[in-house]
């Protein structure tokens, strides 16, 4: 019988261990319908999950998050529109749970009243890819904003035009003192041009690879994950629909059960209403690439890592990765 | 029925159960080793135990609550638990 002691000398069981103690429980939140930006492709504003009444009432927030906490939710993940629209909602979260804001970097987090809150900052590309997408080129603000800080990270969107082009921008990212992770663009908008083919894709994988050799201090990602999200595929299953562990837990009625994040929900920022999953419920599920969504089903797919080492190795990556993202364990 | 054979049979239906829904190889109820850490050796997350407890609650005609799961952490415990449950039913 294969067990960890069986795959893994001293050093991996000690890595096991640290991790497999975590339990965590995410669900997401949008802290508001509103954005101080209007990019193409954004999953939030193209598929109307923003036609929501927004709940404006703060102590209705608080009385909220803390129903969430006893639900078990010990991530909880902070998107929008943009939160640092409505810092009384972020702060909530930030003093009641361990707290994740997604953000495009525009404004600012307060680091005297959130002094280690993990902060993504999304970006789409260099300078052009930006443009085109987003209208302007936030990097020059964000980085400014967060230069050298040890509890933020570009989450960078990959575009079928960066293959070839994402060095320059992770070194960028290194001169600013941050870090970053990578993953796809799904073209919920069908700009012309952004859609994947798949010689990019596997193009792209090798490139991820080098990134992550060459810049092991700032890149915060596996070889594994650069294969699963590039080619779709996990120990021959295909990522979709029949697979995705990211879907809201009422709303799942999926035969054969699924294996999927224990008590997941995306939540609106009425309060009320649940989106289907971590992503737009208009987009095509078999060709999604969220990262997270593919982050999340190795995880859950644990014990189907433990038929050698290399594959429980890669499951501590995958997992380590996600722990760091997140906060649960140091860079 | 004296109570170490009832204990040595759930212990064994218990192994049993966890190498079926695991589709273990190369063990059986009797080579299962019951101080093994289900979690820390056997890679058990708490969708798997979910699974078993289900099998477990039917079996046993008991509840086992999401917040006990921590606590079954090796087939020894689990029968343990099984047991107390079995004798605040009566
Ligand atoms: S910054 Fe984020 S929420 Fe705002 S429009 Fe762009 S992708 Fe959407
Ligand atoms: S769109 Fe993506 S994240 Fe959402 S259910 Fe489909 S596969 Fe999962």
């Amino acid at each position: 019988m294969k067990t960890v002691s069986t795959l893994l000398d001293a050093e991996w069981r000690e890595r096991y261990r640290r991790i497999s103690s975590l339990n965590i429980r995410s669900s997401i939140y949008d802290l508001t319908n509103r954005c101080n930006l209007r990019c193409k492709g954004c999953f939030f504003f193209s598929s109307g999950e923003h036609h929501v009444q927004e709940e404006m009432d703060i102590r209705r927030w608080e009385a909220f998050i803390d129903r969430e906490k006893i639900r078990g939710v010990n991530l909880a993940i902070l998107i929008g529109g943009e939160p640092t629209l409505c810092m009384d909602r972020l702060e909530a979260f930030y003093r009641r749970v361990p707290t994740y804001c997604a953000t495009n970097g525009l404004i600012k987090v307060p680091r005297d009243r959130f002094p280690d809150m993990m902060v993504g900052i999304s970006l789409w590309g260099g300078g052009e890819d930006e443009k085109i997408l987003r209208g302007r080129d936030t990097f020059a603000v964000s980085s400014k904003n967060y230069e050298g800080d040890p509890c933020a990270y570009y989450l960078y969107t990959l575009t079928p035009r960066q293959v070839g082009k994402t060095e320059p921008v992770i070194r960028r990212i290194r001169d600013a003192g941050l870090k970053v992770h990578l993953q796809l663009l799904s073209n919920d908008e069908g700009v012309d041009g952004f859609s994947w083919r798949p010689e990019e894709l596997s193009d792209l994988r090798f490139e991820l690879d080098e990134m992550l050799d060459h810049y092991p201090r700032t890149v915060i990602s596996c070889r594994y994950y650069h294969e699963i999200i590039t080619t779709g595929l996990m120990q021959g299953r295909r990522f979709g629909w029949r697979e995705c562990p990211s879907v809201t837990e009422s709303l799942d009625h999926r035969q054969p059960p699924v294996r999927r994040l224990i008590h997941f929900y995306r939540w609106a920022a009425d309060l009320q209403t649940v989106h289907r999953c971590c992503t737009s419920a208009t987009r095509d599920c078999s060709t999604c690439k969220d990262g997270a969504a593919h982050m999340s089903w190795v995880m859950v797919n644990k014990r189907d890592h433990m038929n050698a080492t290399r594959d429980l190795h890669n499951w501590i990556e995958v997992y380590e990765m996600f722990a760091k993202l997140y906060k649960f364990i140091p860079w | 029925m004296p109570v170490n054979i009832e204990l040595k049979a759930i212990h064994r239906r218990v192994a049993e159960i966890i190498i079926d829904e695991l589709k273990l190889e190369d063990v059986t109820p009797d080579t299962f080793n019951p101080e093994m850490d289900l979690v820390d050796e056997l890679g058990i997350d708490s969708m798997d135990l979910a699974t078993i407890a289900l099998v477990l609650q039917d079996e046993y005609k008991i509840v086992i609550d999401e917040d006990d799961y921590p606590r079954l952490k090796t087939v020894r415990l689990i029968c343990e638990y099984i047991e107390d449950k079995i004798a605040t039913r009566h």
